[in-house]
């Protein structure tokens, strides 16, 4: 079923718009307690239009308004140097750092094992069902625990998060991967059997580019995943980088629209890496023939 | 078979411990002694794969728990006859495995695992124990187990604070509105068109980031913390159950078209039960998710009670034992919940093609 | 063993099957001696084959004919060594067929094309060519005039989406040809076809096997698909699998699609379906 671009782009800009449109009644609704308390304390008579002006500017608001938070962004983005550790773009790239180095470990753990899963019998009857069970356990509750044996053992920093963040996308990237590996056509293994192909010419040759899209699939999901992971890194050690250090320390100071630019930033973050995954796609995609 | 299964017979040479040979300890006796045995009686007579495999894994067996009656008095390296031995045992519950895999059915493949499994946690104890490994790093399974009954009523009260109030809470909240706002998308295709996409993008960030406001918003208590995971969980039961809904092949619905039904008529009897694979998907997922966003939002504030809680302040504490008791406990919640979730999948909808089995 | 009830003309070639070696004939290149494949479904044993026996000699084309059931496929993918028989003895090129397989004794052409979607249609024509080890100018070379013989020149560098059905199918038998094997196994390769594509196809193979002196192996349910190209048809029936007929077919060996309107293949014709009627393939 093709639905025309206005079809597709319309209800999400509705859809944009109404939640922008909630998200200022929100802000109105839980700042106004607030509010009316600091303007009986000023003394003055106040209208409702001046309770509205005042919800939208509060220094340590309940629901920061979008332009609170996008003013405060530009500001530390542009306000300090790169490196500096106000700067909001320092902290997004030691979170990215993290999360794209346990990203590419992931991706190796995760193709050899699938490997290793679809070639010896006796790995795939007593490894995959832990594999599968593993990720029934909250694997982020472990995360301290990593930043603390790593921090222990002399490692600190980006490798403890880049771990964790290793653990949580290496499971679908192996199942992802068990599942194209496996996805050959019948009649072309077939095929390969007529031409007498070793079992190494049948896993580079048909095995592996039938598993391409598969593995992007999982990708996707992936580094979604690695961010979350490199931002729960964060949290423990009170660490004084990171998104997720921003988030903490906002938390505990009670600095709303600081939580809030970090979280937006997480978002813009994972989105861009998504998309990058998806133009790699499109990519690899062009030169292996992929039906656009 | 691997040449390596043949290291137990080198091991005898080296020491097993400091200044102790294999045969002057009546524990490596039996270790070793196990293992020929059972090396010999597999091999001296042609045996089906199944009976080859037993009589290795209880051989194993009983040179495994041995050996750890050894370890205590070994220490690393100077105890190269005992690590080499260890080694040549994993290569003949290597074979054990490798007999017992190539059978068929799902009583085989759970066998496989669970032998796995048991290795794993052997391995952990062995090397533990072997070389010494201080208990604030990594405690061996056995401290584990012997750290929890003493503080049962801790853990259950963390249980309590977590998973029943958070997590059930906001787990059944979270699924009914995603499933419910499905519906109504359902009827409502501009609203399906635009919430979609929405609940893409919403999957994609790091929700658990949202953890410090909704402390903000509702407290410290375990409101907060439920407030997380019904966030976590309403995107992708939205979006599995309007996948489900839309799943019903337009010749069913001719069919019910046909028939005069109505909308609900339509929904209860076709579109639902087809539904129902992506509804207990969602529910799969989702149960994942709401221990994880628990436990996360605990990390960021709560009273001085709950799972997270006591990962997060016990590893400052470097109380180890308490931590790894809790993920353990963690871990059995997570994976009873998403078996009972497969169970109940496997006998509702057991006419599905993916569930069922295969021939 | 067909009767001669109904066929409208005395003159019939022996129904007997083909001809033995002897001292002046070639070996055959295949020779199948009391073949059975049997095997065990959920309650009783399966004989998808039972006694069959069969000699192809070089330069024939050999059509087996049937309907679902009767063993056409099985039998082609016993020589193929796609399928282990359970009794009964078969050689190819005088070799078992493991061992014609691991020499790459034949060329397979499946019901679908088969053909390797993110490699272009030159890439998917070399493939078993660099499976072989053949450099590379040996294989451009190979692929581009074997892609001419069916008559895909140009089309080196598309992909297998930028193709039509009948076209896909053509790259895969220039893929069965492009090591130039003696023997060429074919499955239903135009049964996916609509009947004018298959008109065009049927009249290209058949050309490229009088040029090429290759021997074919070519099953089908179609009887006009059959009579056209062969020149032998084995007529097999279903329950247990077996050859009912192998009926010779003398038309000359450049034939043209107007040959389907002569008497001499509509008698063809008739025998095959009468054999075939004979072998309860109408029956329900």
């Amino acid at each position: 079923m093709t639905t025309s671009l206005s079809q597709r782009v319309l209800p999400v800009a509705v859809m944009a718009v109404a939640v922008i449109a909630v998200w200022y009644g929100g802000a109105v609704w839980l700042n106004a307690p607030q509010a009316m308390e600091a303007m009986a304390r000023a003394g003055k008579n106040w209208s409702t239009a001046d309770l509205v002006m005042q919800t939208f500017a509060m220094k340590r608001p309940v629901l920061p308004t979008p332009d609170q938070v996008v003013v405060e962004i530009y500001h530390s983005l542009t306000d300090y140097p790169i490196g500096h550790i106000r700067n909001l773009l320092y902290h997004t790239g030691v979170t990215s750092a993290s999360a794209l180095v346990g990203f590419v470990m992931g991706v190796v753990l995760g193709v050899v094992l699938a490997i290793g899963i679809v070639h010896v019998r006796t790995l795939e009857a007593s490894l995959l069902p832990w594999i599968i069970a593993s990720q029934t356990i909250p694997i982020l509750a472990i995360a301290p625990m990593i930043v603390v044996i790593l921090g222990n053992l002399g490692f600190t920093g980006l490798l403890p998060k880049a771990v964790i963040s290793m653990y949580l996308c290496f499971f679908p990237i192996t199942v992802g991967m068990v599942k194209g590996l496996r996805s050959v056509d019948g009649m072309a293994q077939d095929l390969m059997r007529t031409y007498n192909a070793s079992a190494r010419q049948v896993f580079w040759m048909l095995r592996l580019p039938s598993a391409v899209p598969y593995l992007f699939t999982s990708l996707k999901v992936a580094i979604a995943i690695s961010l979350v992971g490199a931002i729960v890194g964060e949290l423990p050690t009170g660490g004084q980088a990171g998104l997720g250090s921003r988030l903490l320390s906002g938390s505990y100071y009670g600095q709303t629209v600081q939580i809030w630019s970090a979280l937006v930033m997480s978002a813009v973050l994972s989105v861009v890496l998504i998309a990058v995954v998806g133009l790699a796609e499109k990519l690899v995609g062009r030169h292996t023939g992929a039906h656009p | 078979m691997n040449p390596l299964v043949f290291l137990p017979l080198v091991a005898v040479v080296l020491p097993f411990g400091a200044g102790v040979a294999a045969w002057q300890h009546p524990a490596a006796l039996v270790a070793v002694g196990a293992a020929l045995a059972s090396l010999l009686a597999a091999r001296l007579r042609p045996l089906p794969p199944l009976a080859e495999a037993l009589v290795l894994l209880a051989g194993v067996a009983v040179a495994a728990a041995a050996s750890l009656l050894l370890l205590d008095r070994a220490s690393g390296i100077a105890a190269p006859g005992l690590w080499v031995f260890l080694v040549g045992l994993a290569a003949l519950f290597w074979h054990a495995l490798t007999l017992l895999a190539q059978g068929e059915g799902a009583g085989r493949v759970a066998l496989v695992a669970g032998l796995f499994g048991l290795a794993l946690v052997y391995l952990w104890e062995a090397v533990v124990r072997g070389f010494g490994v201080p208990s604030v790093l990594l405690p061996a399974p056995s401290a584990i187990l012997a750290a929890m009954p003493p503080r049962a009523d801790v853990l259950w009260d963390d249980f309590r604070q977590t998973v029943l109030h958070a997590v059930v809470r906001g787990y059944l909240i979270g699924c009914l509105s995603g499933f419910a706002v499905a519906i109504v998308a359902d009827r409502i295709p501009f609203l399906a068109r635009g919430l979609l996409p929405l609940g893409n993008l919403v999957s994609a960030i790091p929700i658990v980031g949202i953890a410090p406001i909704m402390v903000m918003w509702f407290g410290f208590g375990w409101e907060s913390k439920a407030a997380v995971v019904v966030v976590m969980t309403f995107f992708p039961m939205l979006v599995n159950t309007l996948a489900g809904l839309q799943a019903s092949e337009k010749i069913q619905l001719d069919l019910m078209r046909s028939y005069g039904a109505g909308y609900v008529r339509t929904l209860v009897k076709l579109r639902l039960p087809n539904a129902l694979p992506f509804l207990f998907n969602g529910l799969k997922i989702n149960s994942t998710l709401a221990l994880i966003g628990a436990i996360v939002a605990e990390f960021f504030g709560t009273p001085i009670v709950g799972m997270g809680f006591r990962i997060s302040t016990e590893v400052a504490r470097m109380n180890l034992d308490i931590v790894w008791a809790t993920i353990v406990v963690a871990g059995i919640t997570g994976s009873t919940l998403y078996g009972a979730l497969a169970l109940a999948e496997r006998a509702v909808t057991g006419w599905h093609p993916s569930v069922r089995r295969r021939r | 063993m067909s009767a001669d009830i109904g066929c409208p003309t005395n003159e019939l070639p022996s129904p007997l099957p083909a001809s033995k070696a002897t001292a002046d004939h070639p070996p055959a290149i295949v020779d199948i001696r009391n073949l059975s494949l049997v095997y065990q479904a959920a309650d009783k044993p399966v004989y998808a084959l039972s006694d069959i026996d069969l000699k192809i000699d070089s330069g024939d084309f050999v059509s087996l004919i049937g309907p679902s059931g009767c063993g056409k496929t099985t039998l082609l993918r016993v020589i193929a060594d796609l399928e282990k028989p359970t009794s009964g003895d078969i050689t190819v090129n005088g070799m078992l067929p493991e061992a014609a397989r691991q020499k790459r004794a034949y060329g397979y052409v499946f019901q679908a094309a088969a053909l390797f979607p993110w490699r272009t249609v030159e890439r998917n024509v070399t493939l078993p060519l660099e499976i072989m080890g053949v450099p590379a100018e040996e294989r451009h070379r190979l692929a581009v005039e074997h892609l001419a013989l069916v008559g895909l020149s140009g089309f080196e560098r598309k992909f297998p989406w930028q193709l039509s059905g009948g076209m896909q199918q053509r790259v895969s038998i220039a893929r069965a040809l492009a090591f130039e094997p003696r023997l060429l196994l074919m499955d239903e390769p135009f049964g996916a076809l609509d009947e004018i594509t298959r008109d065009h196809l049927n009249l290209q193979l058949t050309r490229l096997w009088a040029t090429t002196g290759k021997t074919c192996v070519f099953v089908t349910h179609s009887i006009s698909e059959a009579v056209f190209l062969s020149t032998r048809i084995v007529v097999m029936s279903p329950r247990p699998g077996r050859i009912l007929d192998v009926i010779d077919c003398d038309l000359p060996r450049e034939r043209t699609l107007d040959i389907r309107e002569t008497p001499e293949f509509q008698h063809i014709a008739a025998r095959v379906r009468h054999g075939l009627k004979e072998g309860h393939s109408y029956d329900d």
